[in-house]
């Protein structure tokens, strides 16, 4: 009864006196290049289209490189080259190449800055997400995987644990770097070689891993890094040299891929799109829950696979923690990404910003009712007010759809059985989130939430020990933990 | 004072969920307070300060001097704030009451038998009254942590509020003694019934228990004084005393009291540190941020 106090018209105002001065991150230590090639057979190599394109920072539109466009024919020479490498990479004794991977995870500590520093510059994120999660994470996934190259057949006992040879991956824009780390990691633990394309929006971090991998000493051609768009991610997934396929993206390329590769003896998993649900019960700890309601849709400016972007809340609580909702997001700070204190940085792209917009539009033509925060957003680059959209329904599109932008819907219900029905009325199953003081409510609600991870009074929270991935339209396979291990392996 | 509206079941007041509140604190301490915002932060924090002294062997000579440098914290940089407040034991109160008039320092007194609390209703009411009666224009008292560990919750209620009634003008300050509550759900728990039972201040400690002020502890204070807020419409202020001794730490307390409450608490009328040897460490930060330079402790007078 203590929750449902009546609500006055006390207002908060965070607009104070005492605002906090810019804190720009040094990035006076960085070197870049103007030009980046591809990295194929451990050494930097023209395209042979002889074609580049720029990348650019989405916080002032400025372009910081040139990066190279991979053809059909360059990714060949890729997957020759790993096919070449997995010769004597896959007979490397599990204890030599837990070595290498261990240096490169260290190497990534040492040079984290940098690193954190060009991830935000190319991708938008705030440099307190690139610094605090993206990199080290990154680090620890090498560090996990290392530790499990010569424990393969106690992982796996009885089954010979064997490398399936070459794998192509495809990584997508919102984590450049630590989704490399994810994906290089195990492959090359588990004995494979690698063919990797990032995004072409954001492939600076991976080629300045390619940079730190050929600076470890890692034999030539165990890892290539092939950048380029969607032709050149074809290019990959219809090369008939590879064994299997790892891809993280949106659901609709992850479907071509999978269309493409039927037929072929090609393994696959995807990690796909997502729309999670979100849901507070009315016993929850309820500034707890909307802090972990604000990092589950604002983390990484919501360009996030599991995002919590629909959010359930239990009627009795509803006002309530709207309201501290809206109060909490007038504190966060949008703005330039590598200020220290920016909370929400530049939304990736143009076109990605378009299509956020474009939902924010949709959203308001079918009568839920918006709220942004009253932040001051730069007036170039690509960024985007923290939103909600209060009184969501089920059936409308930004319910259904996932926007990949900081855009939460806001669903209210009254018993567990309604709120089960709802969050998994969605074609995608990838994460949800549970707020609630009650242990047994929770162990109920992960058993019926059809979603791959199931967080707890608790959002966001990523481990390399801990297996990630979806059920559904979210796609299938493990990554992280000893799950993560098994696709790269015959058993 | 307390709310009109119907109070509610101090059995079952909101729950807190620990590891959510350090997770935000450790949010609060990356902030980075740069330039004049640092050098604003630093006179405001200064102006916040409860400059305390609370020790058995306290004369009245040490009460002279520490009230003096209250009003010239260090006369050599001009501009410089006073603090909000000295904080004393009743038996100082004349002293310190006498040491600084027209300063607009004021003056506030420890009560209902300090730090325990373990002593009769009559008795704190006549340690409050004393303590009034000489000039202290605010009252720390402790809260009856061995009743309110029972379940005892009226007690606490009623004990606060006759309090309340004796201080009339001068502002109430509830200390919980947080290190004794061993729960975040029992902070939230105290706060909620201090405030509803009057206290003008919330304040996590009295210096005398370890843990004293933590960041966590304050932070579940605000949240119940932001809750409080949203259902009484009536502001109430935070104390963090204990433990806080480097302007660093303080400017996050500072960064947290903005980003939960707003601009409205951020100064002395809301906002105070129970702190004694904090004072020197931002005078300290004030000449670096001034001269360029950190000085010698020795250049900064010990009161």
């Amino acid at each position: 009864m203590s929750k449902k106090k009546e609500i006055t018209k006390a207002k908060l105002d965070f607009k104070t006196d005492w605002a906090y001065a810019s804190a720009p991150e040094d990035s006076g230590h960085i070197s870049l290049k103007k030009q980046y090639d591809l990295f194929i057979n451990g050494e930097f190599v023209k395209p042979n289209s002889k074609k580049y394109f720029a990348t650019y920072n989405p916080a002032t539109d400025q372009k910081i490189a040139e990066v190279a466009e991979a053809d059909e024919k360059d990714v060949d020479k890729a997957v020759k080259a790993a096919r070449k490498a997995f010769e004597k990479w896959s007979k490397l004794s599990g204890k030599e190449r837990g070595k290498y991977i261990f240096r490169i995870a260290r190497l990534m500590q040492e040079r984290a800055r940098e690193f954190a520093v060009i991830e935000t510059m190319d991708g938008g994120k705030s440099i307190r997400e690139s610094r605090d999660i993206d990199v080290p994470l990154a680090a620890n996934h090498f560090f996990y995987n290392a530790g499990w190259a010569d424990k393969l057949e106690y992982a796996f006992p009885n089954r010979n644990p064997k490398p399936l040879g070459v794998v192509g991956q495809i990584i997508p824009w919102n984590f450049p770097l630590l989704m490399a780390a994810w994906k290089i990691a195990p492959a090359l633990a588990a004995g494979n070689t690698v063919v990797l394309k990032p995004a072409e929006t954001t492939s600076l971090t991976a080629l300045k891993l390619a940079e730190l991998i050929r600076d470890s000493g890692l034999p030539n051609g165990v890892v290539n890094i092939v950048t380029g768009a969607g032709k050149t991610g074809a290019a990959i997934v219809n090369h008939p040299d590879i064994n299997k396929i790892a891809f993280t993206g949106s659901t609709d390329v992850g479907k071509l891929i999978q269309r493409s590769i039927s037929g072929t003896n090609k393994k696959l998993t995807l990690e796909l799109g997502g729309k999670a649900a979100n849901i507070i019960f009315a016993d929850a700890a309820i500034d707890q829950a909307v802090e972990g309601v604000v990092n589950g849709i604002f983390f990484n400016q919501g360009h996030v696979c599991c995002a919590g972007s629909r959010l359930f809340v239990q009627e009795s609580v509803a006002d309530i923690v709207i309201r501290k909702l809206k109060d909490r997001m007038e504190t966060l700070i949008v703005g330039d990404p590598m200020d220290k204190n920016t909370d929400i940085g530049a939304i990736n792209s143009k076109e990605q910003l378009l299509k956020i917009n474009e939902y924010i539009k949709i959203g308001k033509n079918e009568g839920a009712e918006i709220y942004q925060s009253s932040c001051a957003i730069p007036s170039k680059g690509n960024f985007c007010r923290p939103t909600l959209f209060l009184n969501a329904s089920q059936s409308h599109r930004i319910v259904q759809e996932e926007i990949f932008g900081p855009v939460l819907t806001v669903q209210t219900f009254r018993t567990i059985e309604e709120v089960i029905e709802k969050a998994n009325n969605i074609p995608y199953g990838l994460s949800a989130g549970v707020w609630t003081d009650k242990g047994s409510k929770i162990f109920n609600l992960t058993n019926k939430l059809r979603a791959g991870v199931v967080w707890a009074n608790t959002y966001n929270k990523f481990d390399p020990a801990s297996p990630f991935g979806g059920y559904k339209e979210s796609g299938f396979g493990r990554e992280g933990g000893l799950h993560g291990l098994m696709p790269y392996l015959n058993l | 004072m307390a709310a009109k509206s119907i109070l509610p079941d101090f059995r079952i007041t909101p729950t807190i969920d620990q590891v959510g509140i350090e997770e935000r604190v450790a949010r609060f301490t990356t902030r980075s307070i740069k330039k004049e915002s640092k050098m604003q932060g630093l006179k405001m924090i200064l102006n916040m300060i409860d400059l305390t002294t609370l020790e058995g062997k306290d004369t009245e000579g040490k009460v002279k001097q520490m009230c003096y440098k209250a009003v010239h914290m260090h006369d050599v940089i001009p501009d410089l704030p006073t603090v909000a407040a000295v904080c004393v034991y009743p038996s100082m109160v004349k002293t310190a009451k006498e040491s600084l008039i027209g300063s607009g320092v004021k003056v506030a007194s420890v009560s209902t038998a300090f730090p325990s609390g373990q002593s009769t209703h009559e008795i704190k009411i006549l340690d409050t009254k004393f303590a009034l009666e000489n000039g202290a224009d605010e009252i720390d008292m402790v809260i009856s942590r061995g009743e309110f560990l029972k379940g005892n919750y009226n007690f606490v209620f009623d004990e606060i509020a006759a309090i309340k009634d004796v201080c009339g003008k001068a502002r109430l300050k509830v200390i919980f003694e947080t290190g004794e509550l061993s729960t975040l759900d029992n902070v939230r728990k105290a706060s909620d019934i201090a405030m509803y039972a009057g206290a003008d201040f919330i304040k996590t400690s009295t210096g005398k228990i370890s843990p004293a002020a933590t960041m966590p502890v304050t932070l579940v204070m605000l949240e119940a004084i932001r809750d409080y807020y949203y259902a009484t419409n009536r502001m109430v202020g935070m104390k963090p005393a204990g433990g806080i001794s480097t302007s660093k730490l303080a400017m996050q307390y500072l960064v947290m009291l903005r980003e939960t409450l707003g601009g409205a608490w951020l100064s002395n009328e809301w906002f105070r540190f129970g702190a004694s040897s904090l004072a020197n460490d931002v005078l300290m930060q004030i000449a670096k941020q001034t001269t360029g330079v950190y000085q010698s402790s020795d250049y900064f007078s010990k009161d």
